[in-house]
Order: structure tokens, then C-alpha cells, then sequence
């Protein structure tokens, strides 16, 4: 089968912080002081970098493209693989991996800083449905509007004009501004118009669909639809199940490098196994530093065991208390959200904290695990602060760590099946002899 | 197709540019619908605008300040500069927000980035349409009126100062843009600069007030034969020369290469840096 898509060695180099200084004066001032030969007035003093999980990669220097100055990383390092057509390729990593960038150059949004991407026929991403939707327009004007920007013709539109409008069952408000439409419609609208873009290769970032269940059924179905048609897809996900079903290749990012790639099988479990590295606290110095929005930065996320401090010895007899500690700037009433799901991505359970009207300052949130809860196994964390019934701050894997098994009495010694091991209450007795028929 | 990093700089991909003309009208229509969508006046705003600039300017370039007007109606004299000066202003500042206004857009989605601000300034040729429409009437009007007004063949050449003053909006504009990527503060200077090159452009004063030595002063920008030659095909009056002309084309070319050739190096990597 033929190679669509041929990546050579490609680097993406990204600078930290802020670039350049944003005003033309201090770049003036910062040129008329190289120029004198004396140090940058803006840099500032000790300045070390890497404040980001992405640390500087080492280049082997026969094929970096360049040295990296002191803020710059590789958020791609040397990557280089080919897909076939008609192949779903998975691309799997951890935040901060890459992932991103490179969908990025693929689609053609940034340019690499060095190396070569070849592609074959017209590549169009599920990651971002409804993009240059206009709110005042009527859902027919976007979208022929969003159809050209994804790079259809006028005529393509017209004629798949019918089969859009069926898709999305907006029938109805066709011809109502979006602005007017419910979340669900103007997602479901998006959608279509991307799904019968008939691209010869397709993106698809589970992580940055946004909608509920169904919606990702719709976007996994179209996927494979797209496969079997011939065409050819990049599928990027954390859920491990998905992609092991759905892919048979696979690649492994880990700090913009190409880890593992090949059989899909060997990439989930390089990267599962990587992951059961235990993470069991995070903790941000300032709030510049830290990870967020604006309004809520988190300042800790920890695991610790009452008695024992902070820990990263777990076992399914251990009672534990997950412990976030938040910058907050702006009031709200505020509550977290905790997704729990295993390593390879099933969610085992959210729960959620009540709400609680914060002021400007630090807020901490303490929730208490019970003993005889967890299965033995790798778990990730993630936080979502929710102010005011919308999510808004989220920080995905925030902790990984592992449950681990405690000696067990009985007679089964394998792996205890299940997604959790809780205790329930059992009343077990003898009925008298008197009470049988 | 090939990914690579930044190419030549006289790599322009405008094939592209091409095979996305569909997006751009898209665009033009989309500025057009969407600004008047839920106004009262809708597209009659397009007439106010230049209706009350030029009986202000009436006022006060010509009943106040007694500039004289080539002997020409003072309504139809600031009309017509009005009128031309308007397309290239609105050309130059709605470009010049190109990078910034779409970083969202252009953060997801690949398309030739150049579609953006040349759609802009045919959105703007429909605004302009309806102004000289306007400009139109009022001429008629004093025509009737017996006014020494006087039409000639120069008229011919209205698509060409169109052309021309697109061409060095667009060009100026994306410059501006472009450089905007990194320097914030342009963007806060394009609109009092605007402002500015309209006093250095015969529009509130004709150009015959400057003795013939120091004309060539005026040459150095680019629009005021532009504005003059506008002027003298439509009210007979005015310095109309071909020499004058062929500069201003010579500098816009300039400068709009100059800008694609800007644009199109810091499209590839500006969602790096905006």
C-alpha cells in the first residue's frame, strides 16, 4: 500500500514565556544595548527555564537543526514515521508530549523549525468542529462559511448541502442565527459540516472533542467509516481501549520524542508501563508558575495518608485524603471535580466536592478516600474546578500512582477482577433447623 | 504537498490563493451580513459616514477656515476626497488587524492566511460602492444646478485608482500586521497614523495651494494623485498628470510587495508568537 503521509525528521523548537517583549520600545532598547555589547536589560536575574513539565532535550548533535538558547525547548525532537493509506494510526503520550505540535504542523497551522512532512490529498482535524462559526449568521450561511474554511468548494457544499442539514437534525432552525442555537445543536451542526469534508486523511483529538457520549460515538464511528473507505486516519487519544480497538499502529511521544512505535499492542503497553511512574503530589512555587486559568491556579495537588504524611505507598487497605490547594483571584462559588480512571483510560468514578464560595486567596480541598475502595492497580488523577456550574480550570493526570495488594487469605491468588473492591456490609447466618419446610 | 520549515521567501503559494476563491467571497459576504444583522440602518450607515464628514469639513475646512477649493461646489470638493480617501483608509486599518483579529481562527485551521485581509478589501469596495454612489447623486445634483462642474474621459480611469488604492491599503496593511505578530503597539498607531496622512493628502485643501517648486513633496505619497486625478475626472478641476500617476503606481507596487512578501514570511510561524 502506498505512504501518504512521510515524516523526516522533524523538529518544532518553542520559546518559554513571553516572546520578545511585545512592545516595540524594549526591543529597541534590547538591540541598542547588544549593540554596545552589554547584557539584556530585560532578562531577568538567574533566570533559569524550563518552568514547563517539557524539560530541554538534549540534541544529539549530529542532527540538531541548531543550538537551543536558554528559553527555548524542543517541543519536537527528530521524529520521523510514515503512514499507509487506509491506516488508523494512534499517537499516544502524556501531556506535554507533543501530541499537539505535531497535529499542528501536519494540519499546517505552524511551520517545524526543521525536517519535512509529506503528505498525499487533503487532511481536515474532528479537533476543532465549528471553527470561524459566526453567532449572527443563520446555520445554512455557516455552514457554507465553515465549509470553506475547511477547504471545501462552493459547489462540494451545495451538494452535500441536504445530507449536512439531515446529520445534524437542524432542520428546523436552519435558517436561525447560531447564536439562538443550544450547545448540543451548534455542536452537532459543527460536526457534520467536518464529517462530510471527505478528506483524504482524517485527525481526530478525542482530547479536545468537546460534547457528551454520543458525540464521541458519532466522531469514533465516522472514524472508522473514513478507514474502511480507503482513507486514512491519525487518531490521538488517552484512552487506551479506544485505541487499541480501533488502531493498528501506533507511536509513542514522550518529551517530543518518538518512544516506542510500531504494533499497537507494544506502544499501549510502553506507555502504560510508563505511566504507572508514580506521581503522588504536584506543587507550584508562585502562581505564575503554576498551571490554570487566570482566575483559579493550582497551587498543590497531593496525595497524603493521615499519620503517614505525604505518600506514595498505597495499598487497597489504605485509607487516603487527596489534598488541592488553589490560588484563587477572582470570588466564585467553586467546586471540584475529580475524575478517577485507570491508566490505559476507563473512568472508574467523578466525584465531585460541594460547592463552597471562595474569596481572593488560597482555598484547600481535602477529600477522603476510604480503605477497601480501589482495586489493586495504576490510577491517574485528574482536577476540574468548576465556578458557577462551568468548568473552569482542569488539570488532566494531575497525580498517577498505584494501588498496590496486600496479602490476601483464600484460595484465588490471581488478580482481583473489577474496577473497584469496596467492602459492603454482610450479614451471613445460620437459620434454625425449625425454619425449613 | 510538503511541510517544511519556512520556506523561500518568494515562495507565495499563490495557486492557493486561488483554489480557495470561494472562501474569500464567503468572507466578503460574511463581513458585509453580519455588521448590519440586528442595526437598525443596516447598510445606510455606509452613507452617514461620509455625508457627516463632509458637511463637517464644509464647515470647517470651508466656511471657517476659507481653504479654497479650486473653485470647485465645497460640498463635492470634500465629498469627492471624502469619498476616494475613505476606501484606502478602511482597506489600510481593517487589514492591519488581519493576524491579531483571526489568531483564533488561524490557530485551528489551515487556508491560504492572505484570503483574510483580501477579502477585506473587497468587502470594503462594496462600501465604497455605495459612498460614490452617493458622491454620484450629489454630482448629478449640482450638475442640474448649473455648478462648474465638469466630467471628463479621466473617468475611465476610476478602476484603475481602485486598483491602485487597494493595492496600497492592502499593502500597508499587511506590513502592519505582519509586524503587529510581535509589536502590540502598531496596532494602537495605525489608527492616528491614518489620521494623520489624511492632512498630508489633498483632501481638505487642493494641491494647486503648493507653488510648483515644492510640489514634488507631495509625490512622496502615494495618494495624493490618487485623490487629485479622482477629483479632476469627476469635477474637472484638479492636477491630473500622467507622470504623477505612474509614481504613486511605482511606490504601491513597492510597498505591496514589500507587504506579501512580509505577510507571507510571518504566517507560517506567527501562532508561535502572537
Amino acid at each position: 500500500m502506498s505512504t501518504v503521509i512521510s515524516v523526516e525528521s522533524l523538529w518544532k523548537k518553542y520559546r518559554l514565556g513571553v516572546v520578545g517583549t511585545g512592545t516595540l520600545r524594549h526591543d529597541l532598547n534590547r538591540w541598542w544595548h547588544r549593540v554596545r555589547g552589554k547584557p539584556d536589560p530585560y532578562a531577568m536575574v538567574g533566570q533559569t527555564s524550563s518552568p514547563s513539565p517539557i524539560s530541554h532535550f538534549p540534541s544529539p548533535a549530529s542532527s540538531a537543526p541548531s543550538e537551543l538558547a536558554d528559553d527555548e525547548i524542543w517541543a519536537l525532537c527528530d521524529i520521523s514515521f510514515t503512514v499507509k493509506r487506509g491506516e488508523i494510526l494512534g499517537i499516544i503520550g502524556r501531556n506535554g508530549a507533543g501530541k499537539s505540535t505535531l497535529l499542528k504542523i501536519l494540519s499546517r497551522v505552524t511551520a517545524p523549525t526543521s525536517g519535512e512532512v509529506k503528505v498525499k490529498g487533503r487532511i481536515a482535524s474532528l479537533l476543532e468542529v465549528g471553527t470561524g462559526f459566526h453567532p449572527e449568521l443563520t446555520g445554512r450561511e455557516n455552514i457554507f462559511l465553515n465549509g470553506a474554511i475547511l477547504g471545501m468548494t462552493k459547489a462540494e457544499i451545495w451538494r452535500k448541502l441536504d445530507e449536512i442539514i439531515a446529520f445534524a437534525e437542524v432542520e428546523k432552525y436552519i435558517d436561525t442565527p447560531v447564536k439562538r442555537y443550544s450547545s448540543g445543536m451548534y455542536v452537532r451542526l459543527a460536526f457534520a459540516v467536518a464529517a462530510h469534508l471527505d478528506p483524504e486523511i482524517l485527525i481526530v483529538d478525542e482530547v479536545l472533542a468537546v460534547g457528551d457520549a454520543a458525540f464521541q460515538k458519532k466522531c469514533l464511528g465516522k472514524m472508522g467509516d473514513v478507514a474502511r473507505g480507503g482513507r486514512t486516519v491519525l487518531f490521538v487519544s488517552h484512552n487506551m481501549t479506544a485505541v487499541k480497538t480501533l488502531c493498528s499502529r501506533g507511536v509513542l511521544l514522550d518529551q517530543g520524542a518518538i518512544q516506542v512505535s510500531g504494533e499497537i499492542s507494544d506502544v499501549v503497553n510502553a506507555y502504560i508501563r510508563g505511566n504507572a511512574r508514580n506521581v503522588t503530589g504536584q506543587e507550584w512555587a508562585t502562581p505564575e508558575s503554576a498551571p490554570g486559568t487566570d482566575d483559579f491556579r493550582f497551587k498543590s495537588v497531593k496525595l497524603v495518608v493521615p499519620d503517614r504524611g505525604e505518600t506514595n505507598h498505597l495499598t487497597v487497605k489504605t485509607a487516603f485524603d487527596i489534598v488541592i490547594e488553589l490560588w484563587v483571584s477572582r470570588p466564585a462559588s467553586v467546586n471540584l471535580s475529580l475524575p478517577l480512571s485507570l491508566i490505559s483510560g476507563e473512568v472508574v468514578f467523578v466525584v465531585a466536592s460541594p460547592a463552597k464560595d471562595l474569596a481572593a486567596g488560597v482555598a484547600r480541598y481535602v477529600c477522603h478516600v476510604p480503605a477497601d475502595l480501589l482495586n489493586d492497580g495504576a490510577y491517574m488523577l485528574s482536577v476540574l474546578v468548576v465556578a458557577d456550574g462551568e468548568v473552569r480550570s482542569r488539570l488532566p493526570e494531575a497525580l498517577t500512582f498505584e494501588v498496590h495488594e496486600v496479602a490476601r487469605t483464600g484460595h484465588w491468588m490471581g488478580k482481583w477482577p473489577g474496577f473497584v473492591r469496596p467492602q459492603m456490609r454482610w450479614n451471613c447466618e445460620q437459620l434454625p433447623a425449625n425454619s425449613q419446610p | 504537498m510538503i511541510i517544511r520549515p519556512k520556506t523561500g521567501w518568494f515562495d507565495l503559494h499563490l495557486a492557493d490563493l486561488w483554489r480557495y476563491r470561494d472562501l474569500m467571497m464567503l468572507f466578503v459576504w460574511r463581513d458585509f451580513a453580519a455588521q448590519y444583522k440586528q442595526t437598525v440602518l443596516g447598510p445606510l450607515w455606509y452613507l452617514l459616514q461620509p455625508l457627516f464628514t463632509t458637511l463637517l469639513f464644509t464647515l470647517i475646512f470651508g466656511r471657517i477656515a476659507n481653504l479654497p477649493t479650486d473653485g470647485l461646489p465645497q460640498m463635492l470638493f470634500y465629498m469627492a476626497g471624502v469619498t476616494s480617501w475613505s476606501y484606502f483608509a478602511d482597506c489600510l486599518s481593517r487589514t492591519s488587524a488581519t493576524f491579531i483579529q483571526n489568531a483564533g481562527i488561524f490557530g485551528k485551521v489551515y487556508f491560504p492566511r492572505l484570503t483574510a485581509p483580501l477579502s477585506m478589501v473587497i468587502s470594503n469596495l462594496i462600501k465604497f460602492g455605495i459612498q460614490f454612489a452617493l458622491f454620484l447623486g450629489f454630482l448629478a445634483w449640482y450638475w442640474f444646478q448649473g455648478s462648474p462642474v465638469h466630467p471628463n474621459l479621466a473617468i475611465a480611469l476610476t478602476p484603475l485608482l481602485l486598483i491602485i488604492m487597494a493595492a496600497l491599503g492592502l499593502g500597508c496593511g499587511i506590513i502592519v500586521s505582519s509586524l503587529t505578530t510581535k509589536y502590540r503597539d502598531l496596532q494602537i498607531l495605525v489608527g492616528f497614523g491614518v489620521q494623520l496622512a489624511m492632512y498630508a493628502t489633498p483632501i481638505i485643501y487642493p494641491m494647486s495651494i503648493f507653488p510648483n517648486a515644492s510640489r514634488w513633496i507631495l509625490l512622496l505619497n502615494p495618494m495624493a494623485p490618487i485623490v487629485e486625478t479622482f477629483r479632476y475626472a469627476y469635477l474637472g478641476a484638479g492636477e491630473f498628470c500622467w507622470p504623477y500617476l505612474a509614481c504613486s503606481a511605482a511606490i504601491t507596487a513597492v510597498i505591496l510587495s514589500i507587504g506579501i512578501l512580509l505577510f507571507n514570511h510571518v504566517e507560517k510561524t506567527f501562532m508561535d508568537t502572537v
